[in-house]
């Protein structure tokens, strides 16, 4: 694939969750080698779209191309392997595993890559303090880490993270930051996130798509959405002098 | 590695209260049985007896709690594994009657092994034939597999005719070993050994392989383990086979324990195994090795101390156990 192709691509993306349709003709480019952030209100769809793409909920019409495969109709393990990290909303820890087996698990290739691993200890320090301690006693922090880490085990192509700052405090949420700035710095990674805290969204996103009832209403750079404060307004209904 | 091992932190708190039940109960009883060696009799043929219900309820635990699978066409595997054993019990009937602990623990194994054989490969087709189309679907599950086991029991009835089978236990495991005023059955120390095998080989297997891992993963969240990469419907089979072969495994330990075999014998032990599963906490190995041996001694001391209450001894327990842990001794974190 060239360079210049966007690495995911969503094109009239529709989804039906029981009797309900939730996403209503998705169109969405994840460029390669940036990050991507996908905003909007709540109900508005975005995870419904991540899940979409994992294949948890399969599209009823339109098709997701990743790296040049039209993954629509794929199984979710076979989207795993093609090469994309999840993190869901939930962080989906195994709370009756050990931190170390929560990331052997993820390491579907062997062993854990020792490198890899300090590098990552070096990102989440609670991660090699808490070891061997079962995930489910950690703090809501912690667990985030670990799914995020969880994620970032093994090299992979693209990262979708489900609102990563979620419920966190302030000191954590910058040491997410950190973290995503340090994962950024690999040429070869795309990262898609799904965000509801702006200020997050804006010192990280390169790209930024917003989705109201289910479509994406606004795709660009994230500079010019974080300039444009009428344009934010409309969009989030934000009023940042509040924030900022 | 760093020093991650040597974690000033605390370990997790270990939650030994459950493992503490049944010797608390065994004590309990001592004053009211009164002679200790009716006690120790009674306190053994318990565990033998809880040995046998683990090793049956051991599959079912486990097919519930990775796949949510309601499944009441596991008493089927209990009686087919008996009667698979049966049909080579004449081939082998120099080995089983020979007077040689060897050559009878060698008959046995091999009775063992058919069975779960014949009840691995039918669990195998089971998954694909009757519990595939029902995934998530509890009610519809519950109506096929209940279905399944009264068709198994039907084609046993054709077969083996409605009649009672004898199953005559080895020459060397037949009689008891005497310690002063204590008498132990032989079988039922076999059935012991034969239990905490099938115990430390399943916690080997969760604990230290990865696909054990990636089973207990998946009782906790398999979509997630799907997010990782893994086929949860590819361990979802091999589970399912390994179910069924325990079943089959039990129904060989429990018919000889009976010393006869009746198409019946799967659907009458399941009300026992379900008991059991839930006592134990769905999807849990370690609540359903704690929960067999709770339930089989409870069942004695109140067979001996007020046998008007034995019927309802179990339900008594059950109800007693959830009131006290609503999800059972060892609740598995999603459920």
């Amino acid at each position: 694939m060239s360079e210049a192709s966007p690495l995911l691509n969503l094109s009239g993306v529709n989804t039906h969750i029981g009797p309900y349709h939730i996403l209503q003709g998705v169109d969405l480019q994840v460029p390669r080698g940036a990050l991507t952030m996908l905003l909007g209100r709540n109900g508005a769809g975005k995870t419904t779209t991540l899940r979409t793409i994992m294949g948890l909920w399969h599209a009823s019409a339109g098709a997701v191309t990743f790296d040049g495969a039209d993954i629509t109709a794929w199984a979710t393990p076979d989207i795993a392997r093609a090469g994309i990290g999840y993190v869901p909303e939930t962080m989906g820890i195994f709370a009756d595993l050990t931190v170390r087996e929560n990331l052997l698990l993820a390491a579907r290739s062997g062993p854990i890559d020792e490198a890899r691993l300090h590098w990552i200890f070096g990102l989440f320090p609670a991660l090699e303090k808490f070891w061997s301690l079962a995930a489910g006693v950690l703090s809501g922090g912690q667990k985030q880490m670990l799914s995020i880490a969880r994620a970032m085990i093994e090299p992979r192509k693209l990262f979708l993270i489900d609102e990563p700052t979620k419920g966190l405090a302030p000191a954590i949420i910058a040491n997410m930051i950190a973290a995503f700035r340090e994962l950024k710095k690999s040429p070869d990674t795309t990262i898609l996130v799904v965000e509801q805290n702006f200020l997050f969204a804006k010192s990280l996103g390169d790209a930024v798509a917003v989705m109201d009832n289910g479509r994406v209403v606004h795709a660009g750079t994230m500079a010019a959405l974080a300039d444009d404060r009428d344009l934010q307004h409309r969009l989030l209904g934000l009023h940042l002098d509040q924030h900022q | 590695m760093t020093a991650r091992g040597a974690s000033p932190i605390p370990l997790r708190h270990r939650d030994l209260l459950p493992v503490l039940l049944v010797p608390v109960v065994a004590l309990a009883a001592l004053p009211l049985v009164g002679s200790f060696s009716t006690w120790v009799t009674l306190t053994l043929a318990g565990l033998a007896m809880g040995m046998i219900i683990f090793i049956i309820a051991s599959g079912l635990t486990l097919v519930f709690g990775l796949m949510d699978v309601l499944n009441f066409g596991h008493g089927a595997f209990i009686s087919i594994g008996a009667y698979a054993a049966a049909l080579l019990v004449p081939a082998l009937a120099g080995f089983l009657h020979a007077d040689s602990l060897f050559y009878n623990l060698i008959a046995l194994l091999a009775l063992i092994a058919l069975a779960m054989v014949v009840t691995g490969v039918l669990g195998y087709a089971f998954e694909r034939v009757i519990i595939m189309p029902v995934y998530g679907q509890h009610l519809k599950q519950i109506l096929v597999t209940v279905g399944g086991l009264i068709v198994a029991e039907q084609i046993l009835v054709a077969i083996f005719g409605p009649v009672q089978i004898p199953l005559t236990l080895p020459t060397a495991f037949r009689g008891s070993l005497v310690f002063g005023d204590v008498a132990i059955e032989r079988y039922r120390l076999i059935a012991v050994v034969v239990g905490l095998l099938v115990f430390a080989i399943m916690l080997l297997v969760l604990n230290r392989t990865r696909v054990g891992l990636l089973i207990r993963a998946g009782v906790e969240n398999s979509e997630m383990v799907e997010a990782l990469g893994y086929h949860i419907r590819r361990l979802f089979i091999g589970v399912f086979m390994a179910g069924s072969a325990l079943a089959g495994l039990g129904g060989v330990m429990w018919g000889f324990y009976r010393e006869l075999l009746t198409p019946a014998m799967g659907m009458d032990v399941m009300v026992l195994a379900f008991i059991v599963v839930v006592i134990g906490g769905l999807g849990s190995v370690g609540g359903c090795f704690i929960g067999a041996l709770l339930v089989a001694v409870v069942a004695n001391y109140t067979g001996f101390l007020a046998p008007k209450l034995a019927l309802v001894s179990n339900i008594l327990l059950m109800a007693l156990i959830l009131l006290w842990r609503s999800r059972g001794l060892y609740p598995v974190a999603k459920r």
